[in-house]
């Protein structure tokens, strides 16, 4: 071989070529189906994988070397922020309660995100989706470390927080985020990317990402800040690998269609419902206001999602729906969400209260077709009774829906004076929904949903108590028996925030840290 | 000297989670390794059976023969979280790429010794499709396994095998051009020195067993391929033939071996001391994938060491033998 050839020149997408899917072979020791067994039962045909077009050009040395400069960075602000009580610098405390719900609700999701990617990248036979969804996988397991470590200087100093992975698995609102990606990754690896690569990543992430990231940084949180911006290009890249496997799907076979168009249908209304508590969050629970949740709906779903369903229209893509119905909610679905957690505020880990005279100001501003009419006054009659001494709890548990397993508080779409209740029988058993779509989710794939661990169901057979109770004593208190098994410390972890110990010690730190007394 | 600089300090009312206290036994300042790693994967009140896989929950210890009692009882002693493991990738990734410049800018590839060039071609980068092929297991072994202490690291392996495999495709790159990378794949695919452990490597992506897998991969195939090509045959006989440019052009995965194989063998060792029967499963995992790890290396090494080999193979294997011992797996 002669060696002094000049060698050829490859350009950058033929020499990512060789560094990855050059790199596959065609096995013949073992079937194609035995290495790649989950390919075929969800009925998507692909007959290319060549004709995958990778969404990003990242090989391992550049991906090493720009992630480890970014978590350099990042790493230095949080030792900044723990040394310098960075804590104290957050609008007010109630703020922290959006951490609280962060990291509980929240970040559990990063890491099954991992596990997810991880086995979708072991399992589709192209290798440019298989790289790609590792270096997801790799990068979701950053997201839910970085959290944990940011969120671990605000668990020494309040409450609620504690124990939130014992929570993630058992705490009956926690069930709605953790029931969504448990039905995700439970999916076949297809159903798997339009759930969390395309419907999560790409149409819903600027409503829960970026509301979590902007509030933190509109409420001096440096530390969720600072893990949020640096999240920012991961999450780019993920957003073009959402759009890739759409576009890739639909392209390959028109029978792709129609399975695709109702997983979009159905993640789109489940991720919906999932963004209930980042509603909340943003008109109730961020001190210091970014936008409204209605007006976060109409620039990110209406304007660009609109946009992105006009693009994918050319693959006979449509609008979910559900749109149609989150349209009419859009005026409800927060102060629907908070009356609740302000109901169930003993059962919660994070402090509920009545937003003030400026707060209830600009929800008015913000939702003036709904807020004065129809939830002002459940909240002035709230604030009346806790001056009174009677701040009302409510114990009695809600029935839930079988689908989002949120609480049935929603109202029917166009009449928010009436609850919305569907239900569905089954192999003699009833089965109760929130809404139409939940419904017909449910019925699409009645053997999954039926498996769901339903909080208060579990609650009400007696599985959700601590190991050895014995509910027959005189004078069992259910309640408390629930916290325990929560591991939830009544009186610190829950209740209202006005008295409570996050309130208390907030003031008296920020006092010895800018006063002399 | 020391100075005394003041910072206003408030009492905290917990140094860290209560998962991690509980596993720590006090409430204790908790390393960032243990608060990312310590109960992250969920283990409770799973609401669906997994449509792929309806045997078994999500997450679910019972893939795999080895029982523990606690699956987190294992530990990486390189404390790898995500930040720690990309930050010493990137140091390394530095060296790899002060060492491609050294050697490109000297063109140093052209003072090769043509044998030692054609052995390069002939027996590394092949080996591509060897790294690649443990990059799909090692993310078997993350998706999979069970609790996060086991199956972090295999993220990590996972991405690494996928940088060595572009590591040896840079080479092949460097000394024959993309031509070589064709070449290396034909042999790969028709060779007959390369049957015996292409087959190996697809028998693995149907394991369905983590930890077998784990075994089966990086104790056994990557615990006698490292020592034997990075070790013996680039640093010693092809160094010794004038083929110094090509350890430093490998020199990534012999630094890389050295540090992971302390992974796995803290993995082993800790299999294996929870139970008699755990002992007994890995030594028969072990033995069977380690005659086959050989035997398929035989024909592979041969490329290099000629009549050399079947004792040099026959030495890696004892060296093998005794780090698994050492280990606590009784072979």
């Amino acid at each position: 071989m002669d060696m002094q050839v000049a060698k050829k020149k490859l350009g950058l997408k033929e020499r990512y070529a060789v560094m990855t899917r050059g790199l596959d072979w065609v096995p013949s020791y073992q079937k194609m189906e035995d290495i790649y067994p989950y390919m075929s039962y969800e009925g998507i045909k692909i007959h290319d994988w060549d004709k995958w077009e990778d969404p990003f050009r990242l090989t391992m040395d550049a991906y090493w070397k720009y992630q480890a400069e970014k978590e350099r960075k990042l790493y230095a602000v949080l030792d900044a922020f723990n040394q310098n009580n960075g804590h104290l610098n957050v609008t007010d405390a109630r703020y922290i309660n959006t951490v609280k719900l962060f990291v509980s609700g929240i970040s559990p999701l990063e890491y099954v995100a991992h596990r997810g990617f991880a086995h979708a990248g072991r399992q589709f036979p192209g290798a440019g989706p298989r790289v790609a969804c590792l270096m997801q996988s790799l990068d979701e397991i950053r997201h839910a470390q970085t959290q944990v470590h940011a969120v671990a200087n605000y668990n020494k100093y309040y409450n609620g927080m504690h124990d939130f992975h014992h929570a993630h698995d058992r705490v009956w609102f926690l069930s709605v985020p953790k029931s969504f990606f448990d039905d995700a990754i439970t999916a076949g690896p297809f159903e798997f990317m339009v759930s969390i690569g395309f419907s999560f990543e790409y149409v819903l992430t600027n409503l829960l990402f970026v509301p979590f990231v902007s509030g933190a940084a509109y409420n001096g949180d440096m530390g969720t800040m600072t893990f949020g911006f640096s999240a920012q290009s991961d999450e780019a890249r993920h957003m073009t690998l959402g759009l890739e496997v759409i576009k890739f799907i639909l392209e390959q076979d028109p029978d792709n269609l129609p399975i695709v168009q109702r997983w979009i249908d159905k993640w789109t209304w489940r991720g919906y419902r999932v963004l209930t508590l980042v509603a909340m969050m943003m008109d109730y629970m961020l001190p210091k206001r970014t936008m409204s949740w209605k007006e976060a709906w109409e620039i990110y779903f209406e304007e660009n999602g609109g946009a992105l369903f006009k693009d994918l229209a050319r693959y006979g893509i449509t609008m979910p729906k559900c749109a149609e119905q989150i349209a009419l909610e859009k005026d409800h679905l927060s102060h629907q969400a908070w009356s609740t957690f302000y109901n169930y505020a003993a059962a919660a880990n994070f402090h509920t209260w009545v937003p003030d005279e400026d707060e209830m100001a600009w929800l008015s501003a913000k939702y003036p077709d709904s807020y004065d009419k129809y939830y002002r006054p459940r909240m002035e009659y709230w604030r009346e009774q806790a001056a009174k001494g009677n701040r009302f709890y409510n114990k009695t548990l809600p029935m839930l829906c079988q689908t989002c397993q949120i609480p049935m508080v929603f109202t029917e779409p166009g009449d928010p004076t009436k609850i919305c209740y569907r239900e569905v029988d089954y192999k003699e058993s009833k089965y109760h929904f929130c809404s139409d779509h939940c419904k017909a989710i449910f019925e699409h794939e009645p053997e999954k949903y039926v498996q769901a661990w339903l909080p208060v169901h579990q609650i009400y057979q007696g599985n959700c108590f601590p190991e050895g109770t014995d509910p027959t004593v005189e004078g069992f208190d259910p309640l408390a028996a629930v916290l325990d098994y929560y591991h939830f410390e009544s009186g610190r972890d829950n209740l209202d925030f006005e008295g409570s110990e996050d309130q208390k010690n907030f003031d008296a730190w920020r006092g010895m840290a800018t006063k002399n007394v | 000297m020391h100075i005394d600089l003041r910072t206003v300090t408030i009492k905290p009312l917990r140094h860290t989670f209560d998962n991690i206290a509980r596993r720590l036994g006090a409430d204790k300042p908790a390393t960032r390794y243990q608060e990312g790693t310590l109960d992250m994967q969920q283990t409770a009140n799973f609401h669906y059976r997994p449509t792929w896989d309806p045997d078994h929950q999500i997450y679910d210890a019972s893939r795999t023969a080895i029982k523990m009692a606690d699956w987190y009882a294992f530990k990486d002693p390189r404390q790898f979280y995500y930040g720690a493991y990309t930050m010493a990738r990137a140091k390394q990734q530095d060296t790899a790429e002060a060492n491609f410049d050294f050697v490109e800018n000297r063109n140093l590839a052209d003072t090769l010794p043509a044998d030692v060039r054609a052995t390069v071609l002939e027996l590394l980068v092949p080996l591509r499709h060897v790294a690649w092929g443990s990059n799909m297991n090692n993310a078997s072994i993350c998706a999979y396994s069970y609790g996060t202490a086991f199956s972090q690291p295999g993220i990590y392996q996972a991405m690494d095998q996928l940088g060595i495999a572009q590591y040896l495709t840079r080479v092949g790159l460097l000394l024959g051009g993309v031509e070589s990378l064709e070449v290396a794949k034909t042999s790969w695919m028709e060779g007959d020195a390369w049957q015996g452990l292409r087959r190996y490597v697809e028998d693995c992506m149907v394991i369905k067993d983590p930890v077998e897998l784990f075994v089966a991969q990086n104790v056994a195939l990557d615990g006698l391929l490292y020592p034997l090509v990075y070790e013996t045959i680039v640093d010693d006989v092809l160094s010794a033939k004038g083929g110094t440019p090509v350890a430093m052009l490998t020199q990534f995965m012999t630094d890389w071996f050295t540090e992971t194989k302390r992974w796995t063998d803290a993995t082993m060792k800790t299999a294996a001391a929870e139970s008699d029967e755990n002992k007994a499963i890995l030594a028969k995992w072990v033995i069977q994938w380690r005659d086959r790890a050989a035997a398929a290396l035989l024909p592979v090494a041969r490329i290099a060491l000629n009549e050399r080999t079947d004792a040099l193979v026959a030495e890696v294997v004892q060296q093998f033998d005794a780090r698994l011992i050492k280990s606590g797996v009784p072979l």
